[in-house]
């Protein structure tokens, strides 16, 4: 029996699993995202609350953990999930501490009785860990009623509910289309106990991702050349195909390749000498001569200069 | 039949045990899995000792990290094969060891027969021994 007067120590508890140093690492790696922190938050105070009732005895069932996240490309979904799968493995919700990141590929076959086996053994190798489907959307294919991938679902749907101790899945993509995907999918809806909405960065977030990342890579760039990459920012936003911090990574690696080119003309053309500053400093010109500043995707400056 | 305190095959690992648990298995498979060797189940209705090639109930599982997915399979292979015998194996592919490291039996038939002898007079009235399993006079699939 119960006691409604059995004491359990929370401290203890949050202390023993170190959540919070994973929590603390989630804020200062991920920059804004301030809706998603909070949700993840959350899900870690009630999964820690959960765990408590569960060694009082009063609950008996693990709580349901599939997630589904949702949000545009490069707004950090993958990132927060191994750091989901992290918080879930210190709170021994999970055993292994390891991610599956797959898409509709490696789930779905190409041909009648090709589906189940595929999907089945990403599964086994997911389990005990995080199966991730990125674009989970695509699984499902409304305009082509002979689509396999409605198999699949039914295999994830059945591991979902069976081996409940033994799986959480998450589920990512844009925010309108998993919404369809529900839809049509109601007992995936069902099934899922927590959506997380990730919002677009804004430019200043974007800017300050801009620093994290060439720190990171071991670049310095100059004043001249932030204010470069704020005019290149609020230009690329503009354009399509805009992949938050992933375009920033993009237009940091073509800056990169430019910075290295500049250095060898100078080097061997002109016969400078070469400094370590000057090997790791992306100046303006680096991040100016970028496609985006002419125009960029639109036009016909894609044939011109591919 | 052969001596044998249970009067059941005993082949492999822990083949003198009672019969493993999943709890026990789940244990075995993760040591497998500690070493990094790949795990696959097999199953026969064959079971002369000599029967080393079993069917494979699917193709080895290389990449897994927790057992409960080679749990999963196994408890598929038990649902396909009630009466059958059914193995766990390990297979190391480290240089120069490349071959299985554990086989354990994890389901076999309710009832097991077992091995009668067979004498065969040769010449100069010579006896020859074999064992023969009581299951095999029944064609593949019929055995138990």
């Amino acid at each position: 029996m119960i006691a409604k007067t059995d004491k359990i120590d929370i401290q203890a508890l949050l202390e023993e699993s170190h959540i919070n140093e994973v929590l603390d690492k989630l804020d200062q790696d991920l920059v804004g995202l301030v809706p998603v922190k909070q949700r993840i938050r959350e899900i870690a105070a009630y999964l820690l609350i959960t765990k408590a009732r569960l060694q009082l005895g009063i609950e008996a069932a693990k709580p349901s953990l599939h997630m589904c996240f949702t949000g545009n490309p490069g707004t950090g979904k993958t990132t927060v999930a191994m750091k989901m799968a992290d918080i879930l493995h210190r709170l021994g919700y999970i055993r292994q501490n390891h991610v599956v990141s797959v898409t509709r590929d490696d789930l779905v076959g190409q041909y009648i009785g090709h589906t189940a086996p595929k999907t089945k053994e990403v599964i086994k190798k997911a389990m005990g860990g995080v199966l991730f489907i990125d674009e989970a959307y695509y699984l499902y294919k409304p305009e082509n009623e002979r689509d396999y991938g409605q198999e699949s679902i039914e295999i994830l749907l059945q591991t979902m509910e069976n081996h409940r101790d033994d799986l959480v899945v998450i589920l990512a993509g844009y925010y309108d289309r998993m919404g369809t995907f529900f839809k049509s999918n109601p007992g995936m809806s069902s099934r899922i106990a927590h959506h997380v909405d990730f919002p677009d960065y804004n430019e200043n977030e974007l800017l300050e991702i801009t620093k994290l990342m060439a720190d990171a890579m071991h670049y310095n760039l100059d004043e001249a050349a932030f204010s470069a990459m704020k005019d290149y920012i609020e230009k690329r936003k503009q354009q399509p195909h805009f992949a938050n911090a992933r375009s920033i990574r993009n237009a940091l690696d073509r800056a990169r390749l430019r910075q290295a080119n500049r250095l060898f003309n100078d080097a061997i053309m002109h016969k400078k000498e070469t400094t370590a500053e000057d090997l790791s400093l992306i100046t303006e010109a680096d991040i100016r001569a970028s496609r985006v500043f002419e125009g960029g995707l639109n036009g016909e400056q894609v044939a011109k200069k591919p | 039949m052969m001596t044998n305190l249970n009067g059941i095959v005993t082949q492999g690992q822990f083949s003198f045990l009672p019969p493993l648990t999943d709890v026990q298995i789940t244990a075995q498979i993760k040591y497998a899995l500690g070493k990094g060797w790949a795990i696959s189940v097999e199953y026969t209705d064959d079971p002369h000792p000599r029967n080393t090639y079993w069917e494979m109930f699917g193709a080895p599982m290389f990449d897994l990290k927790d057992p409960a997915g080679i749990l999963m399979e196994i408890n598929n292979c038990r649902k396909t094969f009630p009466n059958h015998y059914i193995r766990v194996m390990a297979f190391s592919s480290v240089r120069g060891v490349e071959s299985p490291t554990m086989s354990y039996i994890v389901n076999r038939p309710k009832n097991e027969p077992g091995f009668g002898i067979v004498r065969q007079e040769t010449d100069g009235r010579n006896i020859r021994y074999t064992i023969h399993s009581y299951a095999t006079d029944k064609p593949e699939g019929e055995r138990y």
